[in-house]
């Protein structure tokens, strides 16, 4: 059956099947940022934003995700690149296969919560695993995130 | 110039940012679709196989079994050649020995046809009866592997009319004596679990025919190079029509270091002339791959009154499931990177037998076997301090090795041979072990405070040590090529999985160019295109590797001054990374490497560094926690997880502070909620995330790394790794804590708080 998606602000017309999860559409599209984890919607590695909440997308149908506004990390741009430069200054993104949908959460969790407490940051982030990096530096550079490149101050 | 910095990961930002780089992201997108059928039972024949009616359908181009592949043996193991693993398992086999083993594979146009051809399979299996427990599988009347073609390399003990993959024994001194001799022992018993690695890009391969009809594999894995012989001898496929590389890697802590996935895509593409790609399920990696080897662990520790170890007695016995990959290595490190840590006993005594049982099998996973030591040792040590009723940190210090101490550990146990003595030329245990106490307050928190009618707040503690790559086995290597404007090309064959290896290799070789970290592109592991290493693995890269960077810059300073001398026409010259002087006179090497390109006396220079470690210097730390426990139920948090580390020079102190966080972390998953059950036909219980319980960041109330300063004059610029040594403490500071919060000794992993309840019940 063939639908729209709207990617980022871009409109997809595409055939795919009644059962196809949106993680295999938005791969099939190009969009690689997205990656598959778990199968199971557990370890949040696949996670976009639709309509503005974070959600797993293997575990989504892309049939229901029609008319809303899908958002993945090549959609912000700039601030991708600044949250990104935050991890990255840390050295926490290590593998980094859990890292684009991390951006995607933060950026998530800083439109719902302008401010977030580090336990709020802790309890929006839970679903979003990382093997790596024991989550310390996640939280450091969210914080020097929030300090330095929204609140501009050093 | 580059090294002690925390500069970025030179991959990060393109991976944050999502840009294509993982296998799946750029593999051919016309690949054929590869999946398994996996064996519904712990142990059978196959009777008949019937692959007709799938091979009918148009979208299947391809299905293999046991009656159309290769039949060599092979070990998956993914180690140096010839390796320590028993050659027990052949690509598709007849028999199958746990759930989850490979019956057949096929391929086809897409995924929904080749899970329905799958189905249409026909197989009919002779059921067996399995060993499942691995307390009884030595001399069990089933066999898994008894008369089926298995055979050592050289001798590791193997034994499969016995169930023995491997087995090990020796002795410094006499035990019994020495034991006898002790004013007090202590004997304890304890378990560790076959904690999964996790890692969250599940394993993939594909493979594609070049334009030359080559066989290229781009595939997850730690060892290119070792995937690329294990391809070539089980295939019978010549070695130079293969090329094995590997693109950006989403994790692996030892699950990626064997080959995986890499046989059957290589035939599917082989057989067909397709591409063809294995995206293993998450149940797959839990199910299928290779899990770390569950022990059992026998220790014995007798003391004189006054707090003098005499003596450290362990046996060990060791589930390797269906297949004995790194069986014998694993068993070795529970006791060379554990022992040397009390070097001053009179006796040692270590035996270990790794058995077989028709479960997933076991294989490497980060800590190797001196996370599973530790937990037995460390908690043990506490118990002996108990018993002497003196405190263990005071048994520690009296009893733990020094700087320029030796062990005869070293000397007599490597991994898979004998070992190679060494002089312990960097260790600030005695400092990490003060720095960790000061750090978490022990004094006033040692054993427990009573915050209220049921709570109890208490401390625990243990000391690790690890290894920095195998001695007189592992070689890395290095290339280095100067380009006119004077930038430089890195290649290594060093795999980085995502600790940021690429990286710090760079900065080791702008230090010795005195050049900044960016002039230097780094490529690594690909077959064809960079020089040799055995992968990432072993605690090795930074040491070893880092080791071979070093000489191949060294070298390349030597050529640039060569260079120098010819251009000026004197005896002398000087380099400082930006000009070289000779005289007054002056060329930088932006102009000089332009001149020889294009110019003047055209030459390119390169430099090839190898290095074969002679020692294996250990990186050692302290660990300490602060729990929060509930008398009523078990329940218990770790507040705070402290670790104090000496691992030489941080050559980037940001990726080495994650490299501990991280398996920090690891550790205390391993200590207090990776579970591991099967049923009582033998299927792996915890096989998705809904079962298996990784640390998420709610855990953990605060992970804090300090690093002790250290130098290891053998290492690069003062280093030694860091990869290993973070997850070998949790698991005994756990069990420690909850011993000084409740009295309770917790011999069991995972500590479940039910079962520190029932402890508590049954006291």
């Amino acid at each position: 059956m063939e639908i729209v998606l709207t990617v980022n602000k871009k409109d997809h017309h595409v055939i795919v099947e009644p059962d196809e999860m949106l993680l295999d559409t938005l791969r099939r599209l190009g969009y690689k940022s997205v990656k598959k984890g778990c199968d199971t919607s557990n370890c949040g590695i696949c996670s976009v934003s639709i309509d503005h909440k974070l959600v797993p997308s293997c575990s989504y149908l892309s049939v229901r995700a029609q008319g809303k506004d899908i958002l993945t990390v090549e959609g912000l741009e700039e601030e991708a690149r600044l949250i990104g430069e935050s991890l990255t200054r840390e050295g926490v993104e290590q593998c980094g296969y859990c890292s684009p949908s991390l951006v995607v959460a933060i950026h998530t969790m800083l439109e719902e919560l302008k401010q977030p407490t580090e336990d709020e940051i802790k309890h929006y982030l839970a679903g979003n695993m990382c093997r790596c990096s024991g989550f310390e530096g996640h939280h450091r550079a969210i914080k020097h995130h929030m300090e330095v490149n929204l609140n501009g101050s050093q | 110039m580059g090294v002690n910095k925390p500069i970025r990961k030179k991959d990060g930002l393109g991976l944050t940012m999502g840009k294509p780089a993982y296998t799946a992201d750029i593999s051919p997108e016309n690949a054929l679709v590869v999946k398994v059928l996996r064996s519904p039972y712990a142990y059978a024949k196959i009777k008949t196989i019937d692959t007709t009616a799938a091979l009918n359908m148009p979208e299947i181009k391809c299905v293999l079994t046991y009656q159309n592949v290769p039949g060599n043996m092979l070990t998956r193991a993914g180690q140096g050649y010839p390796e320590p693993s028993p050659y027990d398992r052949k690509t598709l086999d007849r028999t199958l020995r746990y759930v989850g083993d490979a019956v057949a594979v096929v391929a086809g146009e897409h995924v929904k046809a080749v899970e329905k051809a799958l189905e249409m399979i026909e197989v009919t299996y002779e059921v067996l009866e399995p060993v499942l427990d691995f307390e009884t599988a030595k001399d069990h009347p089933v066999k898994v592997h008894d008369k089926d073609g298995t055979f050592e390399m050289f001798d590791i003990g193997h034994f499969p009319e016995r169930n023995l993959a491997a087995s090990y024994a020796m002795e410094i001194g006499d035990v019994e004596k020495a034991l006898s001799e002790s004013d007090v022992v202590y004997e304890g018993r304890f378990y560790t679990q076959a904690q999964s690695h996790a890692m969250t890009e599940p394993h993939i391969s594909t493979a594609y025919l070049d334009y030359q009809e080559r066989l290229n594999v781009i595939t997850s894995t730690q060892t290119p190079f070792h995937v690329r012989r294990i391809i070539s001898r089980t295939l019978n496929l010549p070695m130079e029509n293969i090329r094995v590389f590997k693109p950006r890697i989403g994790g692996g802590y030892g699950g990626k270091q064997a080959i995986h996935g890499e046989l059957y895509v290589s035939l599917v593409t082989l057989m067909t002339g397709l591409p063809a790609t294995y995206n293993y399920t998450r149940r797959e990696v839990f199910e299928s791959t290779y899990s770390r080897h569950a022990m059992r662990i026998d220790v014995r520790l007798g003391a004189s009154r006054d707090g003098t170890l005499k003596v450290i007695d362990t046996e060990i016995l060791s589930n390797t499931g269906a297949y004995g990959e790194h069986a014998l290595t694993v068993l070795m490190v529970a006791g060379s990177k554990t022992l040397p840590l009390y070097n001053k006993v009179e006796a040692v005594g270590f035996r270990g037998d790794v058995v077989y049982t028709n479960i997933t099998p076991a294989g490497a996973y980060r800590g190797y076997g001196a996370v599973q030591g530790n937990f037995a040792i460390e908690s043990a040590m506490d118990e002996l301090a108990d018993k002497l009723g003196m405190d263990p940190i005071v048994l520690r210090k009296k009893n733990m090795i020094k700087e320029m101490e030796t062990s005869k550990v070293f000397e007599i146990m490597g991994e898979g041979k004998e070992g190679t003595a060494m002089t312990v030329e960097s260790c600030k245990l005695d400092k990490c072990l003060d720095d960790v106490l000061e750090r978490i307050n022990w004094k006033d928190k040692y054993p427990r405070i009573e915050v209220d009618e049921h709570t109890i707040r208490s401390v625990g503690l243990a000391i690790a040590m690890q290894g920095s790559g195998i001695p007189e086995v592992d070689m890395g290597s290095a290339s280095l090529k100067l380009n006119d404007f004077g930038v430089f090309n890195l290649t290594v064959g060093a795999t980085d999985i995502g600790t940021g290896s690429d990286t710090i290799l760079a900065q080791i070789a702008a230090e010795v160019l005195m050049v900044p970290t960016d002039k230097i592109s780094v490529y690594s592991s690909d077959t064809d295109l960079t020089p040799f290493d055995v992968g990432a693995y072993a605690s090795s890269t930074t040491y070893i590797s880092g080791n071979s960077v070093r000489i191949a810059a060294e070298k390349m300073v030597e050529e640039i001054k060569r260079v120098g001398r010819r251009h000026f026409g004197v005896a002398e010259v000087t380099y400082d990374g930006e000009f070289i002087y000779a005289g007054t006179d002056r060329i930088s090497l932006v102009e000089l490497s332009t001149l020889i390109t294009y110019s003047e006396d055209q030459e390119q220079l390169q430099t090839i560094g190898s290095y074969v470690g002679t020692k294996t210097p250990p990186p050692y730390m302290a660990g300490a926690a602060e729990i929060e426990i509930d008398k009523r139920t078990g329940h218990y948090k770790i507040l705070n997880f402290y670790a104090s580390v000496d691992c030489g020079t941080t050559i980037n102190p940001n990726l080495a502070l994650i490299q501990m966080e991280g398996g920090l972390l690891q550790g205390i998953g391993m200590a207090s909620y990776e579970d591991v059950n099967y049923t009582a036909r033998g299927r792996l219980i915890n096989s998705s995330f809904l079962k298996y319980k990784v640390p998420t960041r709610m855990e953990v109330g605060k992970i804090d790394v300090k690093f002790i300063e250290s130098y290891e004059p053998s290492g690069p610029f003062g280093a030694k790794s860091v990869g290993e040594i973070g997850i070998d403490t949790p698991p005994a500071v756990v069990a420690n804590a909850i011993k000084n919060a409740l009295g309770v000794r917790m011999n069991r992993l995972p500590i479940l708080p039910e079962d520190i309840w029932r402890a508590l019940k049954n006291t």
